[in-house]
């Protein structure tokens, strides 16, 4: 809501010199937000002044156009120029060159002299141009930057004014006048309006209000007008889509004559345009009262108006003359020929008022806010009268908002105001709230005297009545959103002020600290930070090809993945079902900025629909839903477990003297998961691993003991990083941390650590190519027994002394005796007995 | 060392002058050398089997009886004075020669290579964590929740009416099809739903994460950002609690100078409701109030949704943004470095904020 401030002077008391700022310095104590000031001075700087231009001579010039060179007084005849300055002619005659040709000798225009400054730091200077000295400018309102007209030059004598040479044109023009903008919360709004405005800044700063209706002299009854009825036989949620109409009609009305530059000028400042003087009128008074009016051409009336929803098929051409197929939902304002307008959104475009329009039936109508805003939303029609009518306006002020209107059409327009009117509805129930005495004290911490309480609520128009426990509130009729003890405190801690709110500290009963999960996840990241990998957070957007190439089940067909109904791009219009999508993007940004070297890592939630999608409807607000209703919700929502994964491109180290950083590799990827493995103290079972993202050979498959599949790890499918313009041989890996954290041991239970010494033994197995080590290092440790301690593969050959086709792994065994030292003997027999399951499982033999 | 050659005549083991003439001269050379191969040959020239005094010593055997003692006493003290100095000497070469040895080692230690890469947390993690810390501090626990939620969650349990223009201004990405009600959450406040739900009362939780709304990205949006929301559910609290748990919070922020400011604002889910500002000392343009967050009692129609009595219960809750706060406390001065995911904008912070 945009405030001009001499608007805001009529009814408030702000004091003569203060600025949009002041103003807005004082509104946001109670509790509107700055946005902006609006001050044409900002952009705009004197000299500019009424000149009448006393000679035109047309000059053609080569280029094809004519140019005018003309002579415009600037100070009345007879009087001295009283400037000075470069270009300021004594005479009181500026001699200017204008390129428009829409004035004549004679007429009154606005004159920007040198040392002007114009919007866009535009500085007016006396120049030679066309073989002549041009000192100054003729005007347009587009040069001015109070409007879009751009076709020709302002003439003053055009809309009806004759203002005196030499005057200020910026005051006549209203361009000293400057708005505040502030921001409304969507539960006032009776504070768009200058009224509601003027009223919370008498609350801000403690001084006295007029209300603007108090000035209105509207007829205590009205009978006899046009003819309305009010025919809801839908309302929404049980409230009729129109509780109040009012009618008014203007005769004799003089549509073309001009609006008063005043009028336009407050219009401008509080961001609408001039249109024509009835509807300037309309709108003026919808800023000053907050209640939205619509003027209609009588003539092009025909039988009564109707207010009710639409039948199916209807249409409506709209004064935006564009032809809108109507809801059975819409509530429409209709006469005999049909719809005329879309209740409270948009009038029709067949009964507008036109130049030729003389009789003018004003309507003040009182709609649902519910019904408005979804009128409002089907239409995509937000409009400055739906605005006020979703959020709320005040009942009683419809009769008034006519009046003023009929008033100002006779005042302006020359009408005659018929005596006869229409009023038709019901006034809804007044709202009364018991507020117990202590209630706002306890809930907002303030020791709050009976004095703040009672005033704070007068204040604001309430009506309060002490009672035995506390009092009977009952609203103003303007403050729809007072509805409970609640909303009651706020109004007075408002009015007393929120930095009279004391701190208190509560203390909360002692706690758990974070979660073994919590600590789980930060355990897991921090882990691969430290492991020299860089934490990304990448969007969960992506596209379908995306997911379906990273997303797959573990029966590698692509997952199901959550589609949004207005994503932001089309392209990416899909939830991740798997995060390496991201990552690489991401890795790519880097690459395209000079980094080539990388180790990304993100850990974040991938979207995983079910069967079950949702729920078919949701429950009323304010009352808990019954256990299975609840079950319903919380079965609707997809599983969202936390992944974690990595990319790896490049080099593991940048390049130094001394130093030969090594290319990342597909053991880097298995070795990452690993470590991961090891922070939580989870072994992960690797296998070779199939995963159409993956090199088909250098992928590794994920899993727990269990069998449960975490993800895959290895070096990305070569065609697919050339198609994403990746370093051949980047690695990744992912992995579903939620089911690693899962796995985690609640409680670890400590070996006993024998000192006895150790006797290590190695072994050198052959077996066929295609065996995968790990099986052997299991089959090893499962024959070797309870004296093993550990096992590890420290060398793989295959090659000359070696049958083609097979391979020889190198394991070294550790034994250790809980109770004794160990013979020779002892370790060896254990370690037959490890080489014997090697062999029965795989043909082993030792080398 | 001509002159102290063997076989120039073996001295006479009695012959003081000439022992010690031997003794000074074998002294002399073994100050002489320069290196411990010198000292070496030095030793064995002066001590070996066929040295002077070697050779003298041997003579004591062939002596009269009674002359045997003085000559052992000569020779014993003579030849302690000679093995002295060749053990002072050796200790001193070998001092000398470690030290040239470590002076030879010597390296450019401002040429060392980085062999491992540093690896970094973003900081919006960090910051996340932090704060959590904070609160875990303060006896609150952290709690969290699905980024797609069911509209009931994130609407209606927060007392958004279905019509009203408040539920419109979240901007909210709605996942297909509509009538399955589920959507990206706009705020972490489901959260505080689903933990007054679950959980015993009073409550005291902090709920952080991501949340997301329809915003392009540019300098001050983003469609993906996170929050971090508190909740506090107990008997006969009221603003000022709110009030001095925020500005405790402030302060553990941005240190003991910090001050807040509370201005009425609108949120159906609060009532009072108000915006948190927060006293910028080091804005850019001089010191000013910030806009952190939004806050307020809890609207009784949220207690009621999770079966709590708003006659008995009353809570206050806050949300604050962490990309907001990290604007402005670390003065990261466009929305895009935090998201983008540049390898400088991470490393740059390391692991900790």
């Amino acid at each position: 809501m945009r405030i001009p401030l001499s608007w805001l002077r009529e009814f408030a008391q702000v004091p003569a010199g203060a600025t949009a700022e002041d103003v807005m310095a004082e509104l946001v104590k109670v509790g509107f937000e700055e946005e902006a000031v609006h001050r044409p001075t900002d952009t705009l700087q004197g000299p500019i002044v009424v000149g009448q231009v006393l000679s035109v001579v047309k000059e053609p010039q080569t280029n094809g156009k004519t140019i005018n060179w003309c002579q415009v007084r600037v100070v009345p005849e007879g009087q001295q120029q009283s400037l000075t300055g470069d270009g300021i002619d004594p005479s009181g005659v500026q001699g200017i060159i204008c390129g428009a040709h829409n004035f004549v000798e004679g007429d009154k225009v606005v004159v920007t002299l040198p040392g002007a400054v114009l919007p866009g730091n535009f500085h007016i200077s006396a120049r030679k141009t066309y073989g002549h000295l041009s000192a100054g400018m003729i005007a347009s309102v587009r040069e001015l930057g109070i409007g879009e007209d751009h076709d020709g030059i302002l003439v003053l004598s055009r809309i009806g004014l004759d203002p005196e040479i030499g005057a200020d044109a910026m005051e006549l023009l209203g361009l000293y006048d400057q708005a505040a903008e502030i921001n409304v919360t969507p539960d006032r709004g009776y504070a768009f309006s200058i009224r509601g405005v003027a009223r919370e800044y008498a609350h801000a700063t403690g001084t006295s209000f007029t209300d603007p209706a108090s000035k209105v002299q509207a007829p205590v009854a009205l009978a006899g007008g046009y003819p309305v009825k009010l025919n809801d036989d839908a309302p929404i949620y049980g409230k009729p889509g129109c509780d109040r109409f009012v009618a008014r009609t203007v005769r004799g009305v003089d549509a073309t004559r001009p609006t008063p530059l005043w009028m336009v000028s407050r219009l401008r400042l509080a961001g609408i345009r001039s249109i024509s003087l009835p509807v300037d009128i309309s709108n003026y008074v919808m800023l000053e009262l907050g209640q939205p009016t619509h003027c209609y051409d009588l003539d092009k009336l025909s039988g009564d108006i109707v207010v009710r929803r639409a039948v199916a098929g209807e249409k409506i051409t709209t004064l935006d003359e564009k032809v809108r197929a109507l809801d059975v939902e819409d509530l429409l304002i209709t006469d005999g020929s049909g719809a005329i307008g879309i209740a409270g959104v948009m009038g029709g475009a067949a009964t507008e008022v036109s130049d030729s329009t003389s009789n003018v039936l004003v309507e003040a109508a009182h709609f649902d806010e519910v019904s408005i805003g979804r009128s409002r939303r089907r239409h995509k029609l937000p409009s400055e009268a739906s605005k006020r009518f979703e959020r709320g306006v005040d009942w009683h002020i419809a009769g008034t908002a006519a009046q003023r209107v009929v008033d100002l059409l006779v005042e302006l327009a020359g009408g005659t105001a018929e005596e006869a009117g229409t009023d038709v509805g019901t006034a809804p129930d007044t709202v009364t709230v018991e507020l117990p005495a202590a209630f706002a004290s306890e809930r907002i911490g303030i020791d709050f005297t009976e004095e703040q309480v009672v005033t704070s609520l007068e204040d604001l128009g309430a009506v309060v009545v002490k009672n035995d426990g506390g009092y009977t509130v009952t609203a103003p009729s303007w403050r729809s959103d007072l509805e409970t003890k609640e909303d009651l405190s706020e109004e007075i801690a408002r009015l007393v002020g929120y930095d009279q709110i004391p701190a208190s500290l509560p203390v909360a009963p002692p706690g758990r600290g974070l979660t073994r999960t919590q600590q789980q996840r930060r355990r897991l990241v921090q882990a691969l930070a430290d492991s020299g990998l860089t934490e990304v957070l990448a969007y969960p957007f992506v596209s379908k090809a995306a997911n379906d190439t990273f997303g797959v089940s573990t029966e590698g067909t692509p997952r199901k993945a959550l589609k949004l109904a207005n994503p932001i791009s089309e392209e990416q219009g899909y939830l991740r079902t798997s995060m390496l999508p991201g990552l690489i993007e991401v890795a790519k940004r880097n690459h395209s900025r000079g980094f080539r070297d990388l180790a990304l890592f993100e850990a974040g939630l991938v979207f995983l629909p079910g069967d079950t999608l949702g729920t078919a409807s949701i429950p009323p607000l304010g009352i808990k839903p019954g256990d299975e209703v609840l079950d319903g919700l919380y079965d609707g929502v997809p599983d969202q477990p936390l992944y974690v994964a990595a990319v790896l491109t490049g080099h593991d180290s940048p390049a130094a003297a001394g130093h030969t950083p090594r290319p990342w590799d597909w053991a880097d990827a298995l070795d990452i998961a690993r470590t991961a493995g090891d922070v939580l103290g989870v072994e992960i079972v690797v296998s070779q691993g199939q995963h159409q993202a993956f090199h088909p050979g250098r992928a590794a498959k994920l899993a727990l003991r269990t069998g449960e599949v975490l993800g895959y790890a290895g070096e990305l499918h070569p065609k697919l990083l050339a198609a994403h313009d990746m370093p051949a041989r980047s690695v990744a890996l992912e992995f579903n941390a939620d089911a690693l954290f899962e796995a985690a041991a609640d409680v670890i239970v400590a070996r006993h650590i024998s000192t006895y010494p150790v006797a290590t033994q190695d072994v050198a197995l052959v077996v066929s190519q295609e065996v995968p080590a790990e099986e052997v290092l299991t089959a090893l440790r499962e024959g070797a027994g309870e004296l093993l301690e550990d096992v590890a593969l420290f060398d793989v050959y295959a090659g000359k002394g070696i049958e083609d086709g097979k391979k020889s792994l190198a394991f070294s065994l550790r034994f250790r005796a809980e109770d004794r030292t160990l013979t020779a003997d002892e370790a060896s027999a254990a370690r037959e007995g490890a080489v014997a399951v090697a062999h029965e499982r795989f043909g082993a033999v030792q080398r | 060392m001509t002159e102290t050659l063997p076989g120039a005549g073996v001295p006479n083991p009695l012959d003081e002058a000439a022992i010690t003439a031997a003794v000074d001269q074998a002294v002399a050379a073994i100050a002489a050398a320069s290196t411990l191969d010198e000292l070496k040959a030095v030793r064995l020239a002066h001590t070996g089997e066929k040295s002077a005094l070697s050779l003298a010593n041997r003579e004591i055997g062939g002596l009269p009886k009674d002359q045997k003692a003085a000559a052992g006493k000569l020779m014993g003290s003579s030849r302690g004075r000679v093995n002295k100095a060749l053990a002072d000497r050796t200790a001193q070469l070998e001092a000398e020669n470690d030290a040239r040895i470590l002076v030879e080692e010597t390296v450019d230690v401002t040429a060392a290579p980085r062999r491992r890469r540093a690896g970094a947390r973003h900081p919006l993690s960090t910051l996340q964590e932090r704060v959590a810390d904070i609160f875990v501090g303060m006896g609150w626990e952290i709690a969290e929740g699905p980024e797609v939620e069911s509209e009931w969650f994130n609407f209606d349990a927060l007392n958004f009416k279905p019509d009203h223009p408040a539920r419109e201004m979240q901007d909210t990405f709605f996942v297909e099809p509509p009538e399955a009600h589920l959507l990206m959450r706009t705020h972490t406040s489901p959260v505080q739903v689903r933990s007054m739900l679950e959980r015993e009362l009073p409550i005291y939780v902090l709920c952080p994460g991501k949340v997301f709304r329809t915003d392009e990205l540019d300098a001050t949006h983003t469609p993906v950002f996170h929050q971090f929301e508190g909740l506090a559910i107990d008997k006969k609290l009221s603003m000022a609690d709110l009030r001095g748990t925020l500005e405790h919070f402030a302060r553990q922020m941005f240190g003991d100078e910090a001050q807040i400011r509370l201005r009425p604002n609108y949120f159906p889910f609060t009532e009072p409701s108000a915006e948190l500002d927060i006293w910028h000392p080091g804005a850019k343009g001089g010191p000013s109030w910030i806009e952190w967050g939004g806050c307020g009692m809890v609207n009784p129609n949220v207690l009621r949704a999770a079966g709590i009595d708003p006659e008995i219960y009353s809570g206050f809750a806050f949300g604050m943004g962490i990309e907001r706060t990290l604007m402005f406390r670390n003065e990261v001065g466009d929305m895009r470095d935090m998201i983008e995911g540049d390898v400088r904008f991470s490393e740059h912070f390391g692991m900790e904020i």
